[in-house]
């Protein structure tokens, strides 16, 4: 019994005025009669009537058009007067009730200086938060350094081996590449004034000081500290964390610390590694632009750079290590809802982590040149 | 042609097979206009695997599947996808789109499928969302602040939104409290008295089964045990349907629709 598709047709015949509906009134052909309705001229201020006899068929979406047509009549001050339709059909309309009548709820409007009052309380509540997850996590830190045998050590070496052993080969090829770009561009200027000896010092300093620990500092927040995020994130929406927090066990204590403390571990052995790669390259570039044989470039360095300066690089990276370990943490146990706020979370943990390992490494700077090392 | 023995879907022969692993053995199946058809059966007894056949998501290995009159083996891909407009699903987590608001939603298909004005399309969505009994400050609301019975709900509002002629439901009632459970069963009658649906249902709700299922499928054994309204079924002496339905909850829900249940069949069929 299915009905052939006919499309649904609407015609106005003005004297006396008439709209015939017929055809099929089904949703997904009832666009077209909307079309028609549109094209219309309608009258105004007369009786119309509406002849339904030749409908084959109408669904509840076809009835929200043809009451919308009638709408629009009622709005030219035109009486409707509905004929010829089947008792089924008129039933279908009837389905619509009132519903239509009343204004839909619009989304509620806020105004310019409402969202900047909404965003900015909510910077701050988000600020508290991490301040209050900050503080949880020294009081359990302190707890577990009374009482080494807490710490869950499986755990913490698990996570230095994927945070930090199986990071190794792209953090050494991506040191080894800057390595070698530092050396490109330097070494042109420093052959232009006949110094080409000094690239040592260009590619020491550099890459100990400055790019292997910042460099090593957001690959790891890519790839370890959205990895954090990721995981927690669908712990705590799948509710395995408040599974944790019934049976009495902290979350911080099993989850967050030995992550936090498995970074501080491996990020400066990366860094180490990374200032070895970073100098290779150097070295390579060096050997064959700049005539600076490996051996005269090795055993320049140490006149190149002190030891401070190797200690400054491989100083900041514990710092880093905790920044980046803590707002991975702490942005996926802010997750709440649905898996959706996994994604939204593990992209915020990113950019916060490396904003801030930027902003800790200027303060670094000023601290160093406040100094003088 | 009467329309109550008009056959929404027809399943002959249809064999569905994993590798070496056979799901069902030459099933036959016949669904008429305006019924609601229960398909029950044990844990991997391959009522997901029917759903997803009779959905055309699943292509049988054997064996033709007829949907709305139409022989789906030899479809192409853009008939089968206009073909697909005119089923309805509900998912059992609901499926709905977790960026979208519950009203845009609902108007995902209409917008997809049809070239309607936003205006029409809002209106028509409004009345999906009535007519599944939500309130209208619903519409608003996003899927993640909906409770387990809105979100069935706001569900069905989508799955209907195209005036589908067939309605496959998933475990419908699964996870909802007693209260919400028997509400979505009224619903359910109401939209097949209104609307004329015809529905398929897989359930486990035993309950549900009694109060809207005009018959109901047992799958077993890779075939069609039995296929008869409930009260039928519930006294089938083949061993497995008896277990499934004589247990303390098969006892309990069936002793407490036996005596309701016609008066039941007919309100639904007052149209």
């Amino acid at each position: 019994m299915k009905l052939p598709e006919v499309a649904p047709q609407l015609l106005f015949e003005p004297d006396p005025a008439t709209v015939r509906v017929a055809g099929q009134w089904t949703t997904s052909v009832v666009d077209e009669a909307e079309r028609m309705i549109a094209s219309i001229d309608w009258p105004t201020g007369t009786t119309v009537r509406v002849d339904g006899a030749d409908i084959t068929a109408l669904d509840t979406g076809g009835a929200c058009v043809l009451k919308r047509c009638l709408a629009e009549l009622e709005d030219r001050d035109c009486a409707v007067e509905l004929c010829n339709l089947s008792d089924r059909h008129r039933a279908v309309l009837a389905l619509l009730g009132d519903v239509l009548e009343v204004a839909p709820p619009g989304p509620g409007r806020v105004s310019f200086l409402g969202r900047v009052g909404q965003s900015a309380m909510a910077q701050l509540s988000e600020a508290y938060s991490l301040a209050a997850f900050i503080g949880e996590v020294c009081l359990v830190f302190l707890r577990i350094a009374l009482q080494p045998t807490r710490l869950r050590w499986r755990s913490m070496f698990a996570h230095v081996e994927t945070a930090g052993f199986d990071a190794l080969p792209i953090i050494g090829l991506l040191s080894f590449l800057v390595g070698v770009v530092i050396a490109y561009q330097g070494g042109a200027q420093l052959r232009a004034y006949g110094a080409n000896i000094f690239i040592v010092e260009l590619i020491t300093l550099t890459t100990v000081r400055e790019l292997a620990p910042l460099l090593t500092a957001i690959l790891v927040a890519g790839r370890t500290g959205s990895a954090f995020t990721a995981q927690l994130a669908t712990m705590k929406v799948s509710e395995e964390v408040d599974a944790l927090r019934a049976m009495g066990i902290d979350p911080i204590e099993i989850l967050v610390i030995p992550r936090v403390l498995a970074l501080i571990v491996a990020l400066p052995l990366l860094t180490v590694f990374a200032d070895a790669m970073g100098i290779l390259g150097g070295m390579v570039m060096a050997s064959t632009m700049l005539d600076v044989s490996m051996h005269e470039f090795a055993q320049r360095i140490p006149q190149a750079i002190s030891l401070t300066s190797f200690m400054i690089g491989v100083g900041k990276a514990p710092v880093f290590a905790v920044v980046l370990a803590v707002v991975g943490c702490f942005q996926g146990l802010q997750a709440s809802g649905g898996a959706e706020t996994v994604g939204s979370r593990t992209t915020l943990s990113v950019v916060e982590g490396i904003f801030l390992v930027v902003v800790a490494d200027a303060a670094f700077s000023v601290l160093f040149s406040w100094l003088g090392v | 042609m009467n329309p109550q023995d008009e056959k929404v879907i027809e399943v002959r022969g249809l064999v569905s097979r994993f590798g070496d692993t056979v799901v069902h053995d030459r099933i036959n199946l016949e669904v008429r206009r305006g019924e609601i058809f229960g398909l029950v059966g044990g844990s991997g007894s391959g009522k997901s695997v029917l759903l997803r056949t009779l959905l055309l998501l699943i292509r049988p290995a054997e064996g033709e599947v007829d949907l709305l009159g139409q022989g789906t083996d030899v479809m192409d891909s853009s008939t089968l996808n206009q073909l697909r407009r005119r089923l309805g699903i509900l998912f059992q987590q609901g499926a709905l789109f977790s960026s979208l608001s519950v009203l845009d939603n609902i108007a995902f298909p209409l917008r997809e499928y049809t070239e309607l004005s936003s205006a029409a399309i809002v209106d028509i969505a409004r009345l999906k969302l009535d007519l599944s009994g939500l309130p209208p400050e619903t519409a608003a609301k996003f899927p993640r602040e909906l409770s387990g019975g809105m979100l069935k709900r706001a569900a069905l509002a989508r799955a209907i939104a195209m005036d589908p002629e067939l309605l496959f439901l998933d475990e419908p009632t699964a996870g909802l409290d007693p209260v919400s459970a028997n509400a979505f069963d009224e619903l359910l009658l109401k939209l097949k008295h209104d609307l004329g649906l015809t529905v398929v249902m897989v359930t486990h709700d035993l309950d549900s089964l009694w109060r809207v299922t005009d018959r109901v499928a047992f799958l077993g054994n890779k075939r069609i045990l039995a296929l008869s309204p409930m009260a039928e079924l519930s006294e089938s002496s083949d061993p497995m349907i008896a277990e499934y339905f004589s247990g303390p909850r098969g006892r309990a829900a069936g002793s407490e629709h036996r005596g309701t249940r016609s008066s039941v069949s007919d309100a639904g069929r007052r149209d």
